[in-house]
């Protein structure tokens, strides 16, 4: 993975990507991201009984980017998300990650593998295990029957958790059972969860639905500290929480892309304007 | 033919045993039916009577021939007495023995049974001619019903020229098709030995068209035995033989078709209520096949009730049986409900264990008060027999009766879910719980009710089933498994899933059944459907949308 | 800086040294006291273990082995199979052939063939008899038959994505389905009647006492093995991911682990467990036939787990003993109220036991402990996640935490 060269040592203590691309064991083909750009859907059509989810949308992400995705209810956003994780299987169109893994031919554990990571809206972490367990189970590792039967994990592993618990501010909870979580807690584990996939491209529904000012606060600011290293796909109601992390914003309406460009851009755009504000 | 000669003939000697047997309450009656009988008699010429009465059988024949020829319909009651051995010879004399009276069958005059009188025997032979005899007279009567009758009772009968000539002047006028087109076919099998090539041949044409075994038989008897000898009519009578064949499978498969989509209308029957609880609600209810049992035990007491208290009424015991199957059974539910089942929503494993202990318990709890044997729930009537399509083909009325009876049920439960509040209720608990509640609807009430319903609907699935089969503890039991095979084929909360499937299913494992016996069938049905889901895991029907994860 | 996380131990991380102190008495009990008990303390002695105590408490090991296959794919992977019968029942008809062919000629026809062949006129074995009176072939048709079935059965299910009641449904047609196939006489394994009349096993008499007690020590070996086995995986990382699976299946996939593969390797697993089960219950009951496959048969199983509390792999051995103990005594001493008893178990059982008698077990010790320690120091909220973690963590007395990271 030489290609890693936005690898940077960020401030929240975050690990780098070089140490454990090795022990990605069953990943099903390389991920090529050569051209700059990580994903990179083509006129992608999902219908549901005669209802037009998505309308040939076309859209594409940039290596180390970080995208805002805006939309009325709807508009197609989880919909984009469930094709791009291959939870549904598109129409027509594509869905490449990188400029050789079609996604539309993988199943989700390949794409999950491959290096896409997906945060629901509703936080859905182990409720049943321990924080440490959740991220045990999540960390980047050949993730086969054997290895979950007889592996051990490493030294870097532990650590790898041990620092992904202070980014997420859960260290002094990591014995405590997830279900038990408040909230904010759990879409942070969530979050914690994705960070151990190590995945280069994460996409967040609503990430910060449900969470106080402060936590919202902490979340932009961790989404910011990612950007640049992974790239980062949100979809978010908020609009304060979208300002203070969008560099570039797309706005879905009816399936396809209505507008997209800086959040200045976006806000003056007529169109827009009209989409939200009724007609 | 010769089987239905035999029924006739222990119809009749069934009539008179019970005549001797109740002489004192029918005697008045009876005494009209004789009058009648004598004066009707008189149409026979006295030696005509005497011809038939005595004498050999040879010269008896010519006799009868000649009334037959005549067509002499007054001569029947005649002919029926001396089939039902109601004709006696005393000396010279021909006496009409009744119960309470001998007759002089010339003179009408009473008079004295002696004790040398003998029986006319009538050998085989002759006793079926005088059926045939009395089958063509028959023909000459005003009721289509009777001279179809007696159309079908010629089949099969001996070639015989005065009655051919009978039924063929019948088939001239004869204006119903039914009646037209079985005395066509008795004609050609008459025919079908005349001396007349051409004619044999147009016989074999016609004989062509039926689908009778029994014509078949005929038919390959005659090749075999060699009675044709002309090539030319031996291969119309070869393709007749395929072509009767072919006739005979086509009914053999409207049949299955037919028999198919009344199994699917109890499958139907018994998926409605679970395309409530569990299409609707998402309750599995594994006790539903218990709640059918229940319905059927109401139907057998209903049926006690009207046979104790008001048994002139009981040929319509099922109209008061299928409301109290409902109302019960739906009380039973409405319990279940709210003692156990509200309890456990959204878990469904844990739903489905309960109600199998539910289960148990009903059943036990049946063969507490009932006993494990199986009780017996009478037909009315009016749902015994068939409608006789072809030879092999009679649709029984019972049959009849279900499917109508869960095309009904299934109309009543799209106009309650779409026409009526409760439905307006339930459709919208089903979608959105907490929304519904926000508008007022008392969604415990709701539940109740709809589960109530579901289980009520089961029920009158149990009178139906006590209609066509066994009544005992393990009723349910036996249709549980079917029936939610239907509920996944046809899909979560479609009536039109749940229908297509349960006809899918019925009219399937009836076509596999003809082909590899009961058991296979259902094997092979339950690998269909696993395989069927590994294609639409949703069922048929499914909705396919947004998933909120 | 950041924590340190020790690793756990293999022995430790399966059980605390308590719980194998209780595993060493357990064996001991198997293999010592009840065969004393039995054959060496004279009949007349009141310590003496009656062969009908030792025969029902073997049986009762058996379907206890079947509440610990149940566990592993319910309890833990969330998966309620409503067809575990067939997999016992294959087993068990596997190991009765072998059982069969060790008849000889011994039947009442004097044939080479089983009585019900020479009954069907049949003059030679079909061809799935072959080999069948090798008894190492008997014991890999035990395993191979119920695990490849389960395995087709299971992939397909699993591939289309079938769960929760759709799959208890689908499975309680299979056994269905298997039990109609059993009861034709032309499938050739005895029809209505099954297999009986057993006369030896390895060339030795089958019915002496000894033959018996060995057959029990040996069901009990095999019960306490399978219980160490299955907790090794359940308290391997692989166990956490059937837990996962369970409790949010998508997040699993989107984690990169394919449910498929986790899922069909328990479902195969517990299979497996339930016809090595079925094969020890034969020879020891002396009988098999299709009945054992009916649906009914098969949710009992399910609440054997259910009762003794599912997820815990010790809960469900209980609530075998427990509910077949009662059924052992119903069905002597008020036949006709056993199935009011099993259906209410069935109701109250769900209803008010949602954790199993071993969840109630810990639920009064967390109360009684609770009132002991000062209530005014411990917060409620810490109380609750007290007992939270208890429910979640393995009932036995003595384990500690999962995976000992504490």
């Amino acid at each position: 993975m030489a290609e890693n060269t936005t690898a940077g040592n960020i401030s929240s203590g975050l690990p780098t990507n070089t140490g454990a691309s090795d022990s990605r064991v069953s990943q099903p083909g390389v991920l090529d991201t050569t051209h700059g750009v990580v994903l990179y859907l083509d006129d992608i059509t999902v219908s549901f009984d005669g209802f037009r989810a998505l309308n040939k949308l076309s859209l594409s992400i940039d290596v180390g980017e970080l995208r805002c995705i805006i939309g009325p209810n709807g508009a197609g956003k989880t919909t984009m998300m469930d094709v791009i994780t291959g939870k549904t299987r598109p129409d027509s169109g594509t869905v490449f990650f990188g400029q050789t893994l079609d996604c539309s031919k993988m199943t989700e554990p390949q794409i999950a593998q491959a290096g896409i990571g997906r945060k629901f809206q509703k936080p859905t972490v182990f409720e049943n295990h321990t924080v440490f367990e959740n991220l045990e189970l999540a960390i980047k590792t050949d993730k086969g029957i054997w290895n979950s039967l007889f592996g051990k994990m490493s030294g870097e592993q532990l650590d790898r958790i041990g620092e992904i618990l202070e980014t997420i501010k859960l260290q002094d909870l990591y014995k405590s059972r997830a279900g038990l979580l408040s909230h904010g807690q759990k879409q942070w584990l969530e979050i914690g969860m994705l960070l151990a996939q190590e995945p280069r491209l994460l996409l967040l529904d609503e990430p910060v639905a449900g969470m106080t000012d402060h936590e919202t606060e902490r979340t932009a600011e961790l989404l910011n500290s990612l950007a640049g290293k992974h790239s980062i796909m949100v979809v978010e109601h908020d609009m304060d929480f979208v300002n203070s992390i969008a560099r570039k914003v797309t706005v879905l309406h009816q399936g396809s892309v209505l507008a997209e460009g800086t959040m200045d851009q976006v806000q003056s755009n007529e169109e827009v304007i009209e989409v939200y504000l009724g007609r | 033919m010769l089987l239905n000669s035999l029924i006739l003939k222990r119809h009749g000697l069934a009539l008179v045993a019970i005549k001797r047997a109740m002489p004192r309450m029918l005697a008045p009656l009876l005494m009209f039916a004789l009058m009648a009988f004598n004066i009707n008699a008189s149409a026979l010429t006295n030696e005509e009577k005497v011809g038939l009465a005595t004498g050999e059988n040879e010269s008896r024949m010519a006799v009868l021939d000649q009334v037959v020829a005549k067509g002499d319909v007054d001569a029947l009651p005649f002919l029926k007495l001396i089939i039902d051995d109601a004709i006696k010879i005393q000396g010279k004399d021909v006496v009409i023995v009744g119960d309470d009276a001998t007759t002089d069958a010339l003179t009408g005059k009473e008079v004295t049974l002696s004790d040398d009188a003998e029986d006319i025997v009538n050998n085989n032979r002759m006793g079926s001619e005088l059926d045939a005899s009395v089958a063509a007279l028959n023909l000459l009567s005003k009721d289509a019903k009777v001279r179809l009758e007696s159309a079908k009772a010629l089949q099969g009968t001996e070639a015989n020229a005065s009655r051919l000539s009978l039924i063929q002047k019948v088939e001239e006028t004869e204006t119903d098709d039914k009646v037209k087109d079985m005395l066509a076919l008795v004609r050609a099998s008459i025919q079908l030995t005349s001396e007349d090539k051409a004619m044999r041949l147009a016989a074999a044409e016609t004989l062509a068209a039926s689908a009778n075994s029994g014509i078949k038989q005929m038919l390959s008897t005659r090749l075999a035995e060699g009675g044709e000898t002309d090539p030319e009519v031996k291969t119309a009578i070869q393709d007749a033989l395929k072509n009767i064949d072919r006739n005979l499978a086509m009914y053999e498969r409207i049949g299955q078709m037919f028999t198919g989509i009344s199994l699917g209308s109890i499958l139907l029957l018994a998926a409605l209520g679970l395309a409530v609880t569990y299409g609707l609600m998402g309750v599995i209810n594994m006790a539903h096949g218990e709640m059918m049992m229940i319905g059927a035990y109401v139907t057998f007491l209903v049926q006690n009730f009207f046979l104790h208290y008001m048994p002139s009424y009981f040929q319509w015991y099922l109209l008061a049986a299928v409301p109290a199957a409902f109302v019960i059974t739906g009380l039973v539910g409405i319990v279940l409900e709210k003692t156990v089942l509200r309890f456990l929503y959204g878990r469904p494993l844990e739903t489905l264990l309960a109600t199998w202990g539910v289960s148990l318990i009903l059943m036990q709890a049946v063969r507490t008060i009932f006993g494990a044997q199986n009780v017996s729930v009478e037909n009315p009537a009016w749902m015994s027999g068939g409608i006789e399509v072809a030879a092999n083909l009679v649709l029984p009325y019972n049959r009849i009766f279900i499917i109508a009876f869960a095309v009904m049920v299934l109309v009543m439960i799209w106009l309650m879910l779409t026409k009526t509040r409760l439905g307006l209720f339930i459709r919208a608990v089903t979608q959105n719980r907490g929304m519904a509640s926000c508008t007022g609807v008392n969604t415990s009430k709701v539940d109740a009710l709809a589960f109530g319903l579901g289980s009520g609907i089961a029920g009158l699935a149990g009178v139906a089933l006590s209609q066509i089969g066994n009544v005992g503890p393990a009723l349910g039991q036996s249709y549980i498994v079917d029936s939610f095979m239907v509920v996944v084929v046809g899909g979560v909360g479609q009536l039109a899933g749940a229908v297509y499937a349960a006809m899918g299913v019925g009219i399937l494992s009836k076509f596999l059944e003809g082909m590899a016996g009961a058991v296979l069938a259902k094997i092979f049905i339950l690998v269909i459907v696993i395989i069927f889901i590994q294609k639409r895991p949703q069922g048929l029907f499914a909705f396919k949308g947004r998933s909120i994860d | 800086m950041h924590q340190q996380f020790p690793q756990p131990k293999l022995i430790r991380r399966i059980y605390s040294e308590k719980a194998w102190g209780a595993l060493a008495i357990a064996i001991a009990v198997i293999c010592v006291l009840f065969p004393v008990l039995n054959l060496l303390v004279p009949a007349d002695s009141i310590l003496h273990l009656s062969d009908y105590t030792v025969a029902l408490t073997g049986k009762i090991l058996c379907y206890a082995i079947v509440a610990l296959a149940i566990d592993l794919v319910w309890g833990y992977t969330g998966i309620l199979s409503l067809g575990h019968g067939v997999f016992f029942a294959l087993g068990g008809y596997a190991f009765g052939m072998y059982l069969m062919r060790q008849i000889g000629t011994d039947g009442s026809y004097h044939s080479n063939l089983p009585d019900f062949m020479v009954f069907l006129d049949w003059k030679t074995y079909p061809w799935y008899w072959q080999m069948t009176d090798h008894f190492w072939y008997a014991i890999l048709l035990v395993i191979m038959v119920p695990g490849v079935l389960a395995f087709i059965f299971g992939y397909f299910a699993f591939r289309s994505r079938i769960k929760g009641v759709y799959f208890s449904i689908i499975t309680q047609a299979m056994t269905y389905a298997f039990m109609l196939l059993f009861f034709r006489n032309e499938t050739g394994f005895g029809g209505n009647n099954g297999f009986t009349d057993f006369k030896r096993l390895l060339d030795i008499p089958i019915t002496t006492p000894q033959m018996r007690m060995a057959l029990f020590v040996i069901t009990g070996v095999t019960m306490l093995a399978l219980l160490l086995v299955s907790r090794a995986i359940v308290t391997s990382k692989f166990g956490r991911v059937l837990t996962a699976i369970r409790d949010a299946e998508s997040r699993v996939m989107f984690s990169g682990y394919n449910p498929l593969h986790y899922k069909l390797t328990i479902w195969t697993f517990s299979a497996i467990v339930c016809g090595i089960a079925g094969a020890l219950y034969v020879p020891q009951v002396g009988i098999i036939n299709p009945s054992e496959m009916s649906p009914g048969n098969s949710i009992e199983i399910a609440i054997w787990a259910a009762v003794g509390g599912r997820g815990t792999l010790i809960g469900p051995l209980v609530g075998a003993g427990i509910v077949n103990g009662a059924k052992s005594y119903f069905t002597e001493a008020f036949p006709e109220y056993w199935l009011y008893f099993l259906g209410l178990l069935f109701v109250l059982a769900t209803l008010y036991l949602p954790q199993g008698v071993l969840g109630l077990i810990d639920k009064i010790k967390a109360k009684k402990q609770a009132a002991k320690s000062s209530p005014e120091i411990q917060s409620s909220s810490e109380l609750k996640l007290n007992s939270e973690l208890k429910l979640s963590s393995d009932a036995e007395a003595g384990v500690e935490n999962e995976a000992g990271k504490a």
